[in-house]
């Protein structure tokens, strides 16, 4: 521990507050950001946990909305045949920007929300591993989101015929990317696509970086943080789904960023990675993309399953079914979902043997799935359950995520799938899962903790038409669609004939996406009536089991006044319950709590993505000058970690009173 | 560092550093990026056997020396770390210029073997054989400019009189974890892109 770049408290028997202690200077001799009563300053150089896991938090419930609100557009479209509303260019956009939105900047940010505010928590540490990279992180995700949507803007400016493309795509005249969330080859060309494209490719890469920066800090966290005694095997189930998610994402990530710089080099630089001119093979793109892909998907639901696995036993008032088969079921999920890619491809003729081994494979995924279903069985089985809003938001993951399996175990059969293909079919299969499973585990999660995150309790019983507008609306938007999708719709085509038969079952679900809308808007308004609370919420409303309930909520700025020791599973449950050999013990510090300082650094670092993407992306539209403005944002960035490096990470010492434990 | 010792305080981990691991997971994560480019090239490679034939270009000679050279710095470097270790600032120092320079080398091989290639004929977009060939080689040019950069910045820094063994041999221990792997993704590379092509 370094002492020279402490702020140390004289008297450490006397509890002093925040505002008491000064701003050090850093090693460039600047003062830092520490302490600031500028509110703004405070949140924009935090490297607080807690405070990036709100921020991560209320973007992501942000583009749920603006996600949600594209797919509104799209169903009202689709609503009766041959409608006009939107041109079928418009309606293009709209499904690709509605599928990257939830995916990369709805739901993923939502799971990192859980992951920033609850694994420190709940493996009693003070903050991550490296809190800097965190906060960048986090704004490197924003700086990706901002540029991945710049394109509206662009949009906007032609429609009113003041901006139009020249130079590498002269008169593509999209800007807003257009040829779907995979992206295939050879549709992202400069032949057939414009500028979208380029602000798709840049703004991934940086949400790229952001998940990497973020993962590799998870892991060093859980693996090296935990308080003593948390063993490997006492950690919450969430932190185990965490670390699986978080390799699934180092290991994952790299193919789609090589495959990304491969398709901005020949959009940029004319190579022939994916173009069929130049002898480049489309069928690459479709591989690279899906051993990202695939295990992007189990990215996405891991988490999920991790929240309902916490919510599960404690609104049972039991101990989770099985813990260690969940945790190994998770881990296996994570591991075979590297062998499943193929499966997004059995329409492209891979071979009799390919075909068969990964269908194989892919049937192998339902059998740690299905451990995961029977184990939440077990544990509701014989419980004292409590219906409060998480747990009836959990139940709905079981029993809607297992619906979304059925029709993917469907899938696995390659002649079936076969017929699936691009249809609706597999449009009602993923949403099943995403929403059925994913959305629903998040809701129930937001009720689960939103108490710990603000101090303040849930009020009324909203939360009762959230769960019933939500299921009721998912089941009757995406339901009718297995029928259409076997009856032939196929999916990604901005309007239908009548006579097919599908247009009852087109309005059905369009009526139902606007009774779901309806539901996530109350839900919105759910968590601004929590905000507004006056009703406290105590450390431990809901008799919960794991370390994050031992602390205050809100938690204070250092978790834990004293380094929890744990001697049990569901530490704070056997602490509360347990034999007295297996209560929570705490580590003598007489030295203070060691705090680490803000830093203007990573802001200023991941700001530098905002130029270099958006630079690119409009040169590759014929903006001037535009290439200079990348330059300057790779100048930017570079500074900024250098800076970074340099300042050094400081820190202060808190010494908080024993019981505000 | 007083924050990663600070928060390793009593706590129940691998014993290994928490910047250590970092790099070591981040290493991880590389071996499938260059993984993915060596594989887009070997799959080019044997789909369009006969688009290119390299042995007229490559040059043997020169690669070899340039593999040589940048085996040799990470000798160097392994003697920089040990330094570090031991406090030996001014055999650290000597060290470490001797890794840049010999970095500095290997990336002016690469320059001149590019415009070589590039004069020949062996544009970017020639077939995919340019596309994958540029990518990856030059991928791998740059990690190895961004551990030059990151040397002579602790070169930089080390003259301030600011570095301590005790507090910052494991970033130059890190340093060299990146040094090292990269040195081992080009002998991948040497032997499957460059050398492979002279067997058959």
């Amino acid at each position: 521990m370094s002492t020279t770049n402490t702020t140390e408290v004289i008297n450490p028997s006397v509890h002093h507050d925040l505002a008491e202690l000064k701003p050090e200077i850093s090693d460039l001799g600047l003062k830092r950001p520490d302490h600031s009563k500028n509110v703004l300053i405070d949140w924009l150089t935090t490297v607080d946990h807690k405070k990036i896991g709100l921020m991560y938090g209320a973007m992501a419930l942000f583009f749920l909305l603006v996600g949600g609100l594209e797919a509104l557009i799209i169903r009202t479209q689709l609503a009766v045949p041959e409608n006009d509303l939107i041109s079928a260019q418009r309606y293009n956009q709209l499904f690709t920007m509605h599928g990257t939105t939830m995916i990369f900047l709805a739901i993923m940010p939502l799971n990192a929300a859980f992951f920033n505010f609850m694994v420190p928590l709940q493996i009693g540490a003070r903050d991550v591993a490296f809190p800097r990279i965190n906060a960048f992180s986090l704004w490197a995700f924003v700086a990706g989101a901002l540029v991945i949507n710049f394109g509206w803007l662009l949009q906007a400016l032609e429609m009113f015929g003041l901006f139009s493309a020249s130079g590498a795509t002269a008169g593509k005249n999209d800007f807003v990317p257009a040829m779907g969330w995979f992206g295939y080859a050879p549709i992202t060309s400069t032949e057939f696509t414009g500028a979208g494209t380029d602000f798709w490719i840049m703004g991934l890469q940086i949400l790229g970086v952001a998940s990497l920066s973020a993962s590799l800090n998870f892991i060093v966290t859980i693996i090296n943080m935990r308080a003593p005694g948390m063993k490997m095997m006492r950690l919450p189930v969430f932190t185990w789904m965490t670390l699986i998610v978080s390799l699934l994402i180092i290991f994952a990530f790299p193919a789609i960023t090589v495959a990304l710089i491969q398709l901005m080099f020949d959009r940029v630089f004319g190579t022939n990675f994916f173009s069929v001119a130049g002898g480049g093979q489309p069928i690459l793109w479709q591989h690279l993309f899906w051993i990202f892909g695939h295990p992007e998907v189990y990215i996405l639901v891991l988490p999920a399953m991790g929240i309902v696995s916490e919510v599960l036993p404690t609104f049972s008032r039991k101990p989770l079914f099985g813990y260690a088969i969940v945790v190994f079921s998770g881990a296996v999920i994570g591991f075979l979902g590297f062998a499943v890619w193929s499966h997004h491809m059995f329409t492209t003729g891979l071979g009799k043997i390919a075909t068969a081994a990964f269908s194989l494979l892919t049937m192998a995924i339902a059998v740690p799935t299905g451990v995961k279903i029977f184990n939440w069985v077990g544990t509701l089985w014989g419980g004292k359950i409590r219906f409060h809003a998480p747990m009836i938001f959990a139940i709905g993951f079981v029993w809607m995520f297992m619906l979304g399996g059925f029709s993917g175990i469907m899938h696995s059969s390659a002649p079936a799938d076969a017929q699936q293909q691009d249809s609706y079919f597999v449009i009602a299969h993923f949403h099943y899962v995403a929403i059925g499973g994913i959305l629903l585990a998040i809701i129930s999660g937001i009720y689960y903790w939103l108490p710990k995150m603000i101090g303040k309790m849930w009020q009324g019983s909203l939360n009762i038409w959230v769960g019933i507008l939500t299921v009721v609306g998912l089941n009757i938007t995406f339901f009718p669609m297995h029928f259409l999708g076997l009856l032939g719709q196929p999916r990604r085509t901005h309007t239908y004939l009548s006579g097919f038969g599908w247009e009852s079952y087109n309005m059905v679900c369009t009526i139902g996406s606007y009774i779901l809308a309806l539901g996530v808007l109350l839900l919105v308004v759910d968590i601004i009536r929590c905000f507004r609370s006056k009703q406290l919420a105590g450390d431990d409303p809901w008799d919960a089991r794991t370390l994050e309930w031992a602390t205050s909520s809100p938690p204070k700025v250092y978790n834990f006044a004293a380094t929890p020791v744990i001697n049990a599973r569901d530490a704070y449950w056997a602490h509360k319950y347990g034999p007295e050999n297996r209560k929570l013990g705490t580590v003598e510090e007489s030295h203070g709590i060691h705090m680490p300082s803000q830093s203007w650094m990573p802001l200023i670092a991941s700001a530098g993505f905002i130029p270099l993407g958006l630079g690119l992306s409009m040169m590759q539209a014929g903006v001037p000058y535009m290439g200079y403005v990348s330059i300057l944002g790779l100048v930017i960035i570079a500074l900024g970690i250098s800076l970074w490096a340099l300042e050094g990470p400081g820190g202060y010492h808190l010494h908080p009173k024993k019981e505000t434990n | 560092m007083s924050q990663t010792e600070s928060h390793d305080d009593g706590h129940h981990g691998l014993m290994v550093k928490n910047k250590k691991l970092l790099m070591w997971l981040f290493l991880g994560s590389d071996c499938m990026f260059f993984g993915t480019l060596i594989s887009t090239h070997l799959i080019y490679r044997k789909l369009y056997p006969e688009e290119f034939d390299p042995t007229q270009l490559f040059s043997l000679e020169l690669t070899s020396f340039s593999t040589f050279i940048l085996l040799m710095s990470s000798f160097l470097m392994a003697l920089s770390v040990s330094a570090m270790h031991k406090g030996e600032m001014k055999s650290f120092r000597r060290n470490v210029v001797g890794v840049i320079f010999f970095g500095l080398i290997f990336l002016g091989c690469q320059v001149y073997e590019f415009a070589h290639f590039i004069h020949e004929g062996l544009t970017l977009d020639l077939g995919t054989f340019g596309s994958t060939f540029y990518l990856m080689t030059g991928t791998h040019g740059v990690h190895v400019a961004v551990g030059v950069f990151w040397l002579i910045s602790m070169l930089f820094y080390s003259q301030s009189g600011k570095m301590e063994a005790h507090k910052n041999a494991i970033d130059v221990e890190i340093a060299g974890l990146y040094w090292h792997f990269v040195d081992i993704v080009w002998i991948v590379i040497f032997t499957v892109v460059y050398l492979i092509e002279f067997i058959v």
